[in-house]
């Protein structure tokens, strides 16, 4: 039996910056992972994936990463995602600053 | 130093101008990121966790001032105005963006600088002894060679589509600061009993993964065979090297595999094959080069004013005592400018610090800088009568921290702050451990202590050959760091022990504490440093005073 299904975002890198980007369900990409569109049914997931491997020409390397609702959007659940949605920590230098 | 020809000049030319092409086609979309990828590492561009990033090399980490200027100028134009200095005498920017890369490439070939094969799988940039050309231990230079096998490697048509990376390192000193022993080739240069020079030859050695010492598969190497050699042995791992697996690609593998003898036999076999090939027109080109690495005209002058501000200026005596190493010129001094103040990231300077050091090195320093692999700058001919001014100098430009060799003077590779591969951070380790230490006032007493850290199992932190390692690894979703000891990175390298269960983040600090403490009550004297100690007392005490105490304290 496979593994239940928990809730996904689509994130991926910008082509000419680099920054990190999410995916809504209005197919943008957004530097913030609050407008992600926060994909809770497998089937679904497929397709949204689909679409944005076509999207290599504003896009690199996107992939399903795991996802929680929060109170303004998904939130992270793993470290990695969480740094990917503010920068480094030594310096005040990318989403951190550049989102407000 | 070494100055382009016009073949070097023409050649990193065109790699610009094909680099240029390629990103804009695959901006344009007419190539594909699955074809773009393996040119743009090629050239040195990565794409990590927030960014692209552009790691230039710089080799044998020798750069001039006007070099290091230019570096600063790209900090600032394209970059965030500051770079990190790498534990492979490269250079990173953490933020540049995609359509700038080619002209920071032409900006970079405008010094005689490129980013060539500082990834992918072929031979990287070639490291050697920071302390090069100066230190008073050694035999010869080992930049002429490193410059040869440059030259060699650079899109050497038989080793572009490698197994896996490969890396050479070359030392000339009796003291080995180029952690030979942990590279994929190692090149000591050694006399032999008639006094000629020649080479070790070391292959197999790396971290990762999978940590290896090498070992010695040539104990003298005349040196009109060095290339052929070096090609052999390159030659033989392209074959056997495992393409199935790219955790079991690396040469150390293979030699462990097939056993040093095996690889040694066949190496001798492909030598004899390709050595006539060879026609001299190496040695040719390295007695050319080594026209380039001639000693620096030494001045002579007083050093009245050093020995009186020496006397009279604790600061000043401190950080002589600390930072600086002897040289073979009588008077002169090797000045380390330590990259890692208390707090700060390690191997990161600002446009106006590179500025600063260019400075000084075009005033002082016969117009040289080195990048040492332990993430430091060095200024490596300076006349002992211009230490004043060029402390002072260093002062205002906040790198007169006199801690090169001690607990602060921490290796950490960029870790998850940057890295896409990382699976933790190790920045604000180092940063809370030099903190810890320097507000314990306690670093000088300590003695010299190397703490080295990897945010991955990549190990580009060197943590397996710290005094004290520290692993970065992701438990369950949560950092963890994972202790080793009795590390060393000298020629007489070994892998540290892992002492047990790994520490959270918060928790890190504390247990590295614990073990400086538990050194600093067992040592036998201020003489002993840290590493004898363990050398003698073994894993245990240490362990004990890591685990019992923390168990002590929870119960408490």
């Amino acid at each position: 039996m496979s593994r239940r299904f928990t809730p996904k975002v689509i994130t991926a890198n910008l082509l000419l910056d680099g920054d990190a980007v999410w995916l809504t369900a209005d197919d943008r990409w957004s530097k913030s992972m609050l407008d992600a569109e926060l994909i809770e049914d497998e089937a679904h997931a497929d397709i949204r994936i689909l679409f944005a491997n076509g999207q290599a020409n504003i896009v690199v390397g996107p992939y399903l990463a795991d996802a929680k609702a929060g109170p303004n959007g998904p939130e992270p659940t793993h470290f990695r995602e969480e740094f990917r949605t503010r920068g480094p920590s030594n310096y005040a230098h990318g989403k951190q600053v550049e989102l407000n | 130093m070494y100055k382009y020809n016009d073949f070097d000049e023409a050649f990193v030319r065109s790699r610009v101008a094909q680099f240029r092409d390629q990103v804009e086609r695959r901006i344009e979309g007419q190539l594909t990121e699955d074809e773009f990828r393996p040119l743009r590492l090629m050239n040195g561009l990565y794409l990590q966790l927030h960014a692209y990033m552009l790691r230039v090399a710089i080799p044998y980490g020798t750069l001039n001032s006007r070099q290091m200027r230019q570096l600063a100028m790209i900090a600032e134009k394209w970059d965030k105005g500051y770079g990190h200095f790498t534990t492979r005498q490269n250079i990173q920017f953490n933020w540049p963006k995609l359509q700038d890369v080619p002209d920071i490439l032409e900006a970079l070939a405008d010094v005689e600088m490129h980013a060539l094969q500082t990834s992918g799988n072929t031979i990287r940039n070639v490291t050697a002894d920071h302390f090069a050309g100066a230190a008073a231990d050694e035999i010869a230079d080992p930049r002429p060679v490193a410059e040869l096998l440059r030259q060699w490697s650079t899109d050497h048509p038989e080793f572009q589509f490698l197994p896996r990376k490969f890396k050479i390192a070359v030392s000339g000193g009796e003291q080995d600061r180029a952690v030979t022993k942990a590279h994929d080739i190692g090149i000591r240069i050694v006399r032999n009993a008639a006094g000629e020079i020649g080479y070790q030859i070391i292959v197999g050695g790396g971290l990762g993964r999978t940590p290896m010492i090498g070992k010695v598969i040539r104990d003298f190497l005349p040196k009109e065979d060095l290339l052929p050699y070096v090609e052999a042995v390159v030659s033989v791992w392209n074959l056997l090297g495992r393409r199935d697996n790219k955790y079991k690609a690396r040469i150390k593998i293979t030699v462990f595999e097939n056993g040093l003898d095996e690889f040694a036999q066949l190496t001798d076999e492909r030598f004899e094959q390709i050595r006539a090939g060879f026609t001299g027109v190496d040695q040719e080109i390295l007695a050319e080069i080594e026209q380039f690495f001639r000693e620096p005209e030494y001045l002579t002058k007083s050093i009245g004013a050093f020995d009186a501000r020496y006397a009279t200026d604790p600061a000043f005596r401190s950080w002589v005592d600390t930072n600086l190493s002897e040289h073979k010129a009588d008077d002169y001094a090797i000045v380390t400018i330590s990259v890692k103040k208390h707090g700060a990231t390690p191997g990161d300077a600002t446009a106006d610090q590179m500025r600063a050091m260019a400075d000084l090195a075009e005033a002082y320093g016969h117009d040289e800088l080195r990048i040492s692999h332990e993430q430091n700058v060095v200024l490596p001919h300076v006349h002992k009568a211009d230490l004043p001014a060029i402390y002072d100098a260093l002062k205002v430009a906040d790198l007169a921290t006199a801690n090169v060799g001690l607990i602060s003077d921490i290796i950490a590779c960029p870790g998850m702050d940057y890295c896409a591969l990382a699976t933790a951070r190790s920045i604000p380790i180092a940063q809370e451990i030099a903190q810890r230490f320097d507000d314990l006032k306690l670093e000088h007493d300590i003695g010299p202590l190397k703490i080295k850290i990897s945010g991955c199992i990549n190990a580009c932190g060197h943590h397996h050959v710290g005094h004290i390692g520290i692993l970065g690894l992701d438990r369950a979703g949560v950092e963890n760091y994972q202790i080793t000891l009795g590390g060393d990175g000298t020629q007489d390298a070994a892998i540290g022990d892992k002492t047990g269960p790994g520490f959270a983040a918060e928790e890190i600090t504390n247990a590295i504490e614990r073990i400086v403490m538990a050194y600093l009550a067992l040592r036998q004297s201020p003489a002993e440093t840290f590493l004898d100690a363990y050398k003698r007392l073994g894993l245990e005490p240490f362990k004990a005073a890591l685990y019992e105490e923390a168990a002590a304290h929870a119960a408490e």
